[in-house]
């Protein structure tokens, strides 16, 4: 019996034969008390005021207005960077994630016996995985220079780290029955793994690499920020100009962009799992 | 015995075309987006470059990062946090109603559509975008990161709930309404008690999420520790970012412990 039990007696019921129950008192509460401070102190650092939001909330549609009706002309120019986009995070997310299928194996307990190797894998996937993807693709401009290598850069960066830990995680729910079965009969074990565990894990491993690039395709949108390429690049040029019309054909082409890839992918998916 | 292993053997499916297909589309996709590698070239020597930023951040500057006023690192990271948190219940409170409409269970096909339409086009719009429509409502700071914050929240979260209303079993509140129980009471112990724990575990989530994403608002000076980071790193002040960087690593790590920890006491009931 916890303490919290000790103090909020439980409830007793006598049932009609004559045993009694308790029912714990509920913890609702104390979680409740919990969200409510944080609320507290988090709205008095933001400053959070509902009174300023309900006066002012109408700006917030004004550059909303202005960007509809979208300028059609400009939808020449978005053709050729919302591509790049496209293909910077295809590249980047393929090629992170088949740099992270090793170093899975490495971070999972049932293929790598090694204590020491799998806590130092996991340890780096998930360093990389707190890095921020801006300050990845801000340090590969000035690395590689600004344009879209800097991107698919970043993008690789983030999907090994994110590919990387679903993939271990689901190596390590695998069936390893038929793994032992063929080490017994002589297999070695790369041998073993390419047959008895890549057909159980690959339906997931894809599914996760499709929906890893759906939501690159979208970052990327940001990326050119700091001038790693792509969309991003003239979306931030037309803000900075208030050329808000430009700026809603950017959104729409990149909209009807998502929508088709989230669509194809959606399908892809369904067939693998 | 052996021989009819060998039989088996020989009539194993052959998807050779299949799979040739796939690898012809993948590395044809490959080099199509390859083209579009492209660099402008650097000014200074690339690695030289590189080994500075990683020389800085082996290095972080220990007064900035214990510096407990203000405009020292503990302080960015609680600010980070409370736009994180409070943006993830803005949007958490927002995804409710639009999940509920999206959820092709409850409301007829069409609308069904609509709102996830709706939810996709909030999803699209970057979140700098919506930083400078805040910053036009609120003013620069933390103020109208939260409210960014809370807006790109909503596409994620609402379409897990989405999936969690999707999967509700609908026996349950059948059998209340068998029993007698009214439209209140068959809310609150037929729906809420299977909802409220999905809810709350993709909130957590997200608010996982938040935190590491709140670099982008910085980009548009909506507060956190986004805006000193890019600072500091535009600067070459690299010891700087080191400290910020030091402080974000060591606070998403917890971050992570601990909701991971509650997600798993959720899900377990």
């Amino acid at each position: 019996m916890s303490i919290y039990d000790k103090i909020f007696k439980p409830k007793v019921y006598t049932l009609p034969n004559g045993k009694t129950v308790e029912k714990k008192a509920s913890r609702m509460p104390v979680y409740f008390i919990l969200v409510f401070l944080m609320c507290a102190v988090s709205v008095k650092v933001t400053g959070f005021d509902m009174k300023i939001l309900s006066e002012r909330i109408g700006q917030f549609f004004v550059i909303l207005g202005e960007m509809f009706p979208p300028n059609v002309s400009y939808i020449e120019k978005v053709w050729s960077p919302l591509f790049d986009t496209i293909k910077m995070s295809l590249l980047g997310s393929a090629l992170g994630a088949l740099l992270s299928v090793p170093f899975a194996m490495l971070a999972s307990t049932n293929v790598c016996p090694n204590k020491v190797v799998v806590s130092v894998i996991r340890v780096m996937f998930s360093l990389i995985r707190t890095l921020p993807t801006l300050v990845t693709a801000l340090v590969a401009t000035l690395v590689f220079g600004l344009g879209t290598l800097a991107g698919t850069f970043a993008i690789a960066v983030f999907s090994f780290a994110y590919i990387g830990k679903l993939t271990y995680e689901e190596i390590e729910t695998v069936d390893m029955g038929a793994f032992e079965a063929m080490e017994a009969m002589g297999a070695t074990k790369a041998r073993a793994f390419i047959s008895a565990i890549v057909p159980q894990v690959l339906p997931f491993y894809l599914s996760n690499c499709l929906f890893n690039f759906e939501g690159n395709v979208r970052y990327a949108a940001v990326l050119g920020y700091v001038g790693a390429g792509g969309i991003g690049l003239i979306l931030n040029e037309k803000i900075s100009w208030r050329e808000y019309s430009s700026v809603g054909t950017v959104l729409v082409a990149l909209f009807i962009a998502v929508f088709i890839i989230e669509s194809i992918s959606r399908m892809l998916r369904k067939k693998l799992v | 015995m052996n021989q009819r292993i060998k039989e088996a053997y020989e009539k194993r499916p052959r998807t050779w075309i299949y799979h040739l297909a796939i690898a012809i589309i993948f590395v044809g996709l490959m080099i199509w987006s390859g083209t579009a590698v492209e660099t402008a070239g650097t000014t200074m020597d690339g690695g030289e470059i590189a080994l500075n930023i990683i020389k800085g951040i082996f290095q972080p500057d220990l007064s900035f990062l214990f510096n407990l006023t203000t405009k020292g690192v503990p302080y960015l990271m609680l600010e980070t946090i409370c736009i994180a948190f409070l943006g993830t219940i803005v949007g958490a409170i927002l995804s409710v109603p639009l999940a509920f409409i999206s959820a092709s269970n409850l409301t007829p096909k069409p609308i069904a559509f609509v709102g996830r339409i709706i939810i996709m086009a909030v999803r699209t719009i970057p979140a700098v975008v919506y930083g400078l429509m805040f910053i036009r409502v609120t003013g620069p700071g933390p103020f109208a990161g939260l409210l960014t914050m809370g807006v790109c929240s909503v596409g994620m979260i609402s379409k897990m709930y989405i999936e969690a209303i999707e999967d509700l079993d609908t026996r349950v509140v059948e059998s209340l309404d068998a029993a007698g129980c009214d439209t209140w009471q068959k809310i609150r112990y037929g729906i809420l008690p299977q909802l409220l724990p999905n809810f709350a575990s993709t909130a957590i989530y997200r608010f996982d999420i938040n935190l590491r994403d709140a670099t982008i608002l910085g980009m548009v000076g909506a507060g956190g520790f986004g805006a000193p980071l890019i600072f500091a790193m535009n600067s070459y002040k690299w010891n700087e970012a080191g400290a910020i960087l030091a402080g974000l690593i060591v606070l998403i790590l917890i971050i992570e412990y601990i909701s991971t920890q509650i997600r798993v006491k959720l899900t377990r009931g």
